[in-house]
């Protein structure tokens, strides 16, 4: 199924208004203001043209409203799954984890499990596509790419004790 | 001695702003009303004279001036201007010819002469973006499918008085045809020059002038508004053109924070321009132009409302919107003054700043409660029409039923 149709109107001096039409025939629309902040409106079933709920967001409102919109909310260390049937997901590395202080290269994840690590969070840091001599810690956030299967199969190696 | 007075006035006045803001923020409405009755309590035949900052307030106010356009200028970009002149010129249009035509008329039936009618025209024409984006942030409707069309109208009127504003200039200035029309051609070749080096090459420009220190950005957009504002005060363009041409060269991220790091400073030097201009107008000079004065008001009033009504429908919102649209448009403030305001510094027709004066006050207040009401007026006034009118048929349509049973 395509994705339907985001209308987008600019609004010189305010942003940019997205306007959606649902499959029931229901107008929503999202104005994007140049500060960030998001308004979410609905309109009267009366009066198509004026909004009968008009709810400002700060950034980080629209963000935690964005996460509960996402369809796979339910798995919260779910980053996003394609149509391709690719999953990223973030797996953490336990203080208590075999591979805490041990190299990247000897969890042999791409080899075992086709997946790819291709960041690591550490702290406030992100360290983009480590190389095999990275040494990961306790702590790390380690993001991976790959089949369903694949990600639980790395999963499942960075979960050993 | 003399600067303990000026920092003694000075000082009261922001602060009497100050308070008055607040007092305006609790009722809700636009402060600058309030601005411009201070304005009028101090100052020439007012009830507290200021003697030693009126200088200072004058520097001041010509700041205002010049950051009220550049802050207009930077909520745009040049494709939004070009893009909304393409798509919406009979719009703007029909506001012109609507709005701006009866303020002409009226300084011509006051015996006022061609270029206070020119002046005056402005006056009129042009709607206060100002309160018009709070308006609608207030009343919910900045996602309302008719807000597209009234924001495109506050475009075409700021990009309007680009050339505008040149215009006046020149005739306040008493310049005569040839060097007026030279004028005239310079502001024109300027403005266009502008748009174009925007639209080519203004992420250069934005480049020349970003900065990650919030201090140097402010610095330097301030020094390059300032200057190049002079720079145009001294063709004859105006200062403001000026200010409101390099707001549009700038753009994107610089845009953004220029826009944040200006805003209290705008807001700061707008409010001693309001009061600057009060302080120009003598209190007692009012009363003589009240009626004039409300007669414009209700004729524009009604004029812009079908401007809003006209190009709502043309845009194909429905009747309710066509009705809000036309309301929102009603309030004229901070650019009706600014113009105004340019024939009083010139010397044009004595009354014709009171009279500016008592429009702006009586629109700016007029204005939101316009937007507020005007649809769910007409939408009663229309279907108790259709009431009546069902009443009326309702006695035939029996009769009908009477007829064809008899039959």
């Amino acid at each position: 199924m395509s994705a339907p149709r985001l209308r987008s109107t600019p609004l010189p001096g305010i942003g940019v208004q997205y306007d959606l039409v649902t499959r029931d025939h229901r107008h929503l629309s999202v104005v994007a203001h140049r500060d960030g902040t998001r308004t979410v409106n609905v309109y009267r079933s009366d009066d198509p043209d004026s909004c009968a709920q008009s709810l400002r967001l700060t950034t980080a409102e629209a963000g935690s409203l964005i996460d509960a919109l996402m369809p796979s909310h339910h798995s919260p260390s779910l980053l996003y799954t394609t149509d391709l049937g690719l999953v990223a997901e973030r797996v953490e590395v336990g203080a208590t984890s075999r591979w805490n202080g041990r190299l990247l290269g000897d969890t042999r994840m791409r080899t075992e499990t086709g997946a790819s690590i291709v960041a690591v969070l550490r702290r406030a840091e992100a360290i983009p596509s480590p190389a095999p001599d990275f040494r990961l810690a306790g702590g790390d956030t380690v993001i991976v790419i790959g089949t369903r299967e694949g990600v639980d199969a790395a999963a499942a190696i960075l979960g050993q004790e | 001695m003399h600067s303990a007075v000026l920092l003694i006035e000075f000082g009261s006045i922001i602060l009497g702003l100050g308070l008055l803001g607040r007092v305006a923020a609790r009722f809700q409405f636009s402060p600058i009303p309030l601005y411009l009755l201070a304005g009028l309590a101090f100052g020439e035949g007012g009830l507290l004279p200021l003697g030693a900052s009126e200088e200072f307030v004058a520097t001041g106010a010509e700041i205002g001036v010049i950051l009220l356009l550049l802050m207009l200028g930077l909520e745009y970009t040049a494709s939004d201007l070009v893009s909304n002149l393409k798509s919406h010129y009979p719009a703007g249009l029909v506001d012109f010819c609507l709005n701006a035509l009866p303020g002409a008329a009226a300084a011509l039936l006051l015996g006022w002469g061609p270029v206070a009618a020119v002046v005056l025209a402005g006056v009129t024409w042009i709607s206060s973006s100002g309160v018009i984006a709070k308006v609608l942030g207030d009343l919910g409707r900045v996602g309302n499918r008719e807000t597209p069309v009234i924001l495109s109208i506050l475009v075409l009127e700021d990009l309007a008085m680009a050339v505008y504003l040149p215009i006046v200039t020149a005739l306040v200035a008493g310049a005569g045809l040839l060097s007026g029309s030279l004028t005239l051609a310079i502001a024109l070749g300027v403005a266009g020059l502008v748009l174009f080096v925007a639209l080519r090459y203004g992420r250069l420009i934005s480049r020349f002038v970003s900065s990650d220190d919030p201090e140097k950005l402010l610095l330097v957009v301030l020094g390059l508004t300032i200057l190049v504002a002079g720079v145009a005060q001294e063709l004859q363009v105006s200062a403001a053109v000026g200010a409101f041409l390099v707001g549009i060269a700038l753009s994107g991220e610089v845009a953004e924070g220029a826009h944040t790091l200006l805003s209290p400073l705008r807001d700061l030097f707008a409010a001693v321009f309001f009061v600057f201009f009060g302080l120009h107008t003598d209190p007692a000079s009012i009363p003589p132009v009240l009626l004039p004065a409300l007669a414009l008001a209700i004729v524009t009033a009604c004029t812009k409302v079908a401007t809003g009504y006209w190009a709502a429908r043309r845009a194909g919102i429905s009747v309710r919107g066509r009705w809000r649209t036309g309301g929102t448009l009603v309030a004229r403030g901070e650019f009706s003054i600014v113009i105004a305001g340019l024939a009083v510094t010139a010397g044009i027709e004595p009354s014709l700043g009171p009279l500016a004066t008592a429009y702006v006050l009586l629109l700016v207040i007029l204005g939101p409660l316009t937007a507020r009401y005007t649809e769910p007026l007409a939408t009663r006034w229309a279907l108790r029409r259709e009431s009546a009118k069902a009443q009326e048929q309702a006695p035939a349509l029996e009769k009908q039923e009477q007829t064809s049973v008899g039959d």
